[in-house]
C-alpha cells in the first residue's frame, strides 16, 4: 500500500526544551493510527509540526510525496476542542461550512451547495438537528462532533485529530469512531492523538507510541505490547490491562 | 439632513460617520482577537509620531503627520511583541509600558513643538482630545477614503476574517496565511487609528474601537450582524458626538463621541436582545415560573 505520510528525523522544541527528537515514521494509506504516549510526550506538538503550525528544527515531512504547502488541500485537521473560543457568535452549520472555505476560494461567499455539503457532514455526525444551534449552546461532545463534521466537509484524504475523544460522552465517542472507521474503509487515512490506553486495541489498527521520539510503531496487535507501553511510559504507568 | 449646517460641517459629520463605521468594524475584529487594549496602546503610541512629523516639516502637514503616527504606532506594536516574546513580562504589562512611555514621550515632544515658531497656533493639542472642527477639506477627504478602504477590505475578505478570528490554526490548513492576515489586520487597525486621531484624539480613539463592538455583542449571535451593528454604532457615535461638539466653541470631539458611544452601550447592556440584562432577567423569571408549575403539577398528580 502507498505511503501517504513520511516523517524523517524531525526534531522540535519549545523555547529551549526539546520536545521531539529525531522522529521518523511512515503512514500507509487506509490506516487508522493512534498516537499514544504520556503527558508531555510531544503528541500534540508532533501534529502541529506536521501541519506547519509549529516550526521544526530539523527533519523532513512529506505528504503524498509532496510538501505540506502543496498537499494542504488533501489534509484535514481537527484541533483540540479547547483551542477555540466557543462563545464566538456563530452556529453549528456555519462552523461546518468553514470546512468548505478552501473550495469556495478567495473573495467569494458560501453558496447553497456549500451549505448543503455542510449539512450532509452534520448529518454524518448525527448533528443535523443542531444545525442552527449557537455553538456556545452545544455540549462538549456536540462541539467535538461539529469539529469533526467540519473536517469531513473539507473532503480530505488524510485526517489528523487531536484528542477527539477527550471528555466526550458515550454517544459522541461512538459517533466519532464510526465515522473514523467509515473514512478508513473508503480508503482515507486517519491519525488520532489518543489518551485512553484501554480503548487503543478496540479502536485502532495501528499505533504509534511516542515519548519525545518514536518508541514503537506498527499494527496494534504486534506493537501495543506490555513491553513497548512500559518503554513509552517509563515507571509512570500504573494501569495495566488484565490481559497483560 | 442637517441642512442647518454648512457644507463643511456636513462633510465633517459624514466623514466621522464613516470613520466610526470603520472603527466599529475593525473594533469587532479586535474584540475577538482579544486585543481591545492593543488598540488603546497603539493610539497612544501614535502621538509622538504626529508631533515628530510636525517638527520635521515645521508646519502642519497631515500626510507627514499620519506617516509619523503610523511609524510610532507600529513601533509600539513591535515593542509589545518584542517585550512579550523575549522576557517574562506578559502582554498586558507590555501594553501598559508601551502605552504610557510613548504617550509621555509624545507629550514631552509636544511641549517642545509648542515652543517652536508657529507651534503654538498649530493646533497640535487637538490631537490629544480630538477636534473635528479643526479639520480642513483635505483632512476630511483623507479620512473618508481611508475609512471606505477599510470597510471595503472588511466586506471583501469577510469569510477569511471570520475563520481567522475563530480558528486560526484551521484557517492555516485552508491556505489562509495567519502571518499575512495578522499583518493586514494590524495595518488597517493602525490606518484607522492614525486617520481618526485628529477627530477623536489619541486618548479616546480606542473607545471608538472598543465600545461599539462590545455594545453590538448584546444584540446578536451572528458574527456578520455583530460586525454590521458595531459599524453602525460606531458610525452614529462618531456623527452624533461630532455634532454635539459643534454646539460649543472649542469643544473637543473625542469626549462627546465617547459619551455618545457609552450611551449606546448602556442601552445595549440593559435592553440588548440576546445578552441584555433585562432579557436574561426575564428568561430566568420564566424559567423559575415553569419550574414552579412543574412542581405544582407533580404535587397534584400525587
Amino acid at each position: 500500500m502507498k505511503s501517504v505520510l513520511t516523517v524523517e528525523n524531525v526534531s522540535a522544541a519549545y523555547r529551549k526544551n526539546e520536545v521531539l527528537t529525531d522522529v521518523s515514521f511512515q503512514i500507509k494509506q487506509g490506516t487508522l493510527t493512534s498516537i499514544v504516549g504520556p503527558n508531555g510526550a510531544g503528541k500534540s506538538t508532533l501534529l502541529k509540526v506536521l501541519l506547519d503550525l509549529h516550526p521544526s528544527i530539523t527533519g523532513k515531512v512529506t505528504f503524498f510525496g509532496e510538501k505540506y504547502k502543496t498537499a494542504k488541500s488533501k489534509i484535514g485537521y481537527v484541533p483540540q476542542r479547547g483551542s477555540v473560543d466557543w462563545d464566538f457568535p456563530t452556529n453549528a452549520l456555519d462552523v461546518v461550512t468553514m470546512g468548505q472555505y478552501g473550495k469556495i476560494g478567495w473573495l467569494k461567499w458560501p453558496q447553497k451547495e456549500h451549505k448543503q455539503k455542510a449539512l450532509a457532514a452534520l448529518r454524518e455526525m448525527k448533528m443535523e438537528g443542531f444545525a442552527n444551534r449557537q455553538i456556545s449552546q452545544l455540549s462538549g461532545g456536540q462541539q467535538q462532533r461539529v469539529f469533526l463534521a467540519r473536517a469531513l466537509a473539507q473532503d480530505a484524504d488524510l485526517y489528523f485529530l487531536d484528542e477527539p475523544l477527550a471528555g466526550v460522552d458515550a454517544t459522541t465517542e461512538k459517533a466519532i469512531m464510526e465515522t473514523l472507521k467509515m473514512l478508513k474503509e473508503s480508503g482515507k487515512t486517519v491519525m488520532v492523538v489518543h489518551h485512553d490506553l484501554q480503548t487503543v486495541e478496540e479502536y485502532f489498527d495501528h499505533v504509534l507510541l511516542l515519548n519525545k521520539t518514536v518508541i514503537a510503531h506498527g499494527p496494534t496487535n504486534l506493537t501495543f505490547t506490555r513491553e513497548n507501553i512500559r518503554k513509552a511510559y517509563g515507571g509512570t504507568l500504573h494501569w495495566m490491562g488484565e490481559k497483560r | 439632513m442637517f441642512s442647518f449646517l454648512s457644507y463643511n460641517a456636513q462633510s465633517v459629520l459624514f466623514s466621522t460617520f464613516l470613520l466610526g463605521m470603520a472603527a466599529g468594524a475593525i473594533g469587532s475584529f479586535a474584540y475577538w482577537k482579544r486585543q481591545s487594549l492593543m488598540s488603546d496602546a497603539l493610539s497612544h503610541a501614535a502621538l509622538p509620531g504626529v508631533v515628530l512629523g510636525f517638527m520635521i516639516i515645521g508646519e502642519k502637514n497631515l500626510f507627514v503627520m499620519i506617516i509619523g503616527a503610523a511609524v510610532t504606532a507600529l513601533l509600539g506594536a513591535f515593542f509589545i511583541q518584542w517585550i512579550r516574546s523575549s522576557s517574562r513580562v506578559k502582554e498586558d504589562a507590555a501594553m501598559g509600558i508601551v502605552l504610557s512611555v510613548f504617550f509621555g514621550l509624545g507629550i514631552m515632544l509636544l511641549t517642545f513643538a509648542n515652543r517652536m515658531p508657529g507651534g503654538n497656533q498649530s493646533g497640535l493639542d487637538s490631537f490629544i482630545f480630538g477636534q473635528a472642527a479643526s479639520m480642513v477639506s483635505k483632512d476630511v477627504w483623507t479620512m473618508m477614503i481611508v475609512a471606505l478602504i477599510v470597510l471595503f477590505i472588511t466586506v471583501l475578505l469577510f469569510k477569511e476574517w471570520k475563520i481567522f478570528l475563530f480558528d486560526p490554526s484551521f484557517a492555516k490548513g485552508l491556505g489562509i496565511s495567519i502571518t499575512k492576515m495578522n499583518a493586514l489586520y494590524m495595518a488597517i487597525l493602525v490606518l484607522v487609528i492614525v486617520v481618526g486621531i485628529q477627530a477623536v484624539g489619541v486618548i479616546l480613539m480606542a473607545a471608538l474601537l472598543i465600545i461599539p463592538s462590545v455594545s453590538a455583542r448584546y444584540w446578536t449571535e451572528s458574527f456578520k450582524v455583530m460586525v454590521i451593528l458595531s459599524a453602525l454604532f460606531g458610525g452614529s457615535a462618531g456623527m452624533v458626538g461630532t455634532l454635539l461638539s459643534t454646539f460649543g466653541k472649542g469643544w473637543p470631539t473625542g469626549p462627546f463621541i465617547v459619551v455618545t458611544a457609552s450611551s449606546v452601550f448602556l442601552v445595549s447592556l440593559f435592553l440588548g436582545s440576546k445578552k441584555g440584562l433585562a432579557v436574561v432577567f426575564f428568561q430566568q423569571k420564566r424559567q423559575r415560573k415553569r419550574m414552579a408549575l412543574l412542581e405544582m403539577t407533580k404535587e397534584i398528580e400525587q
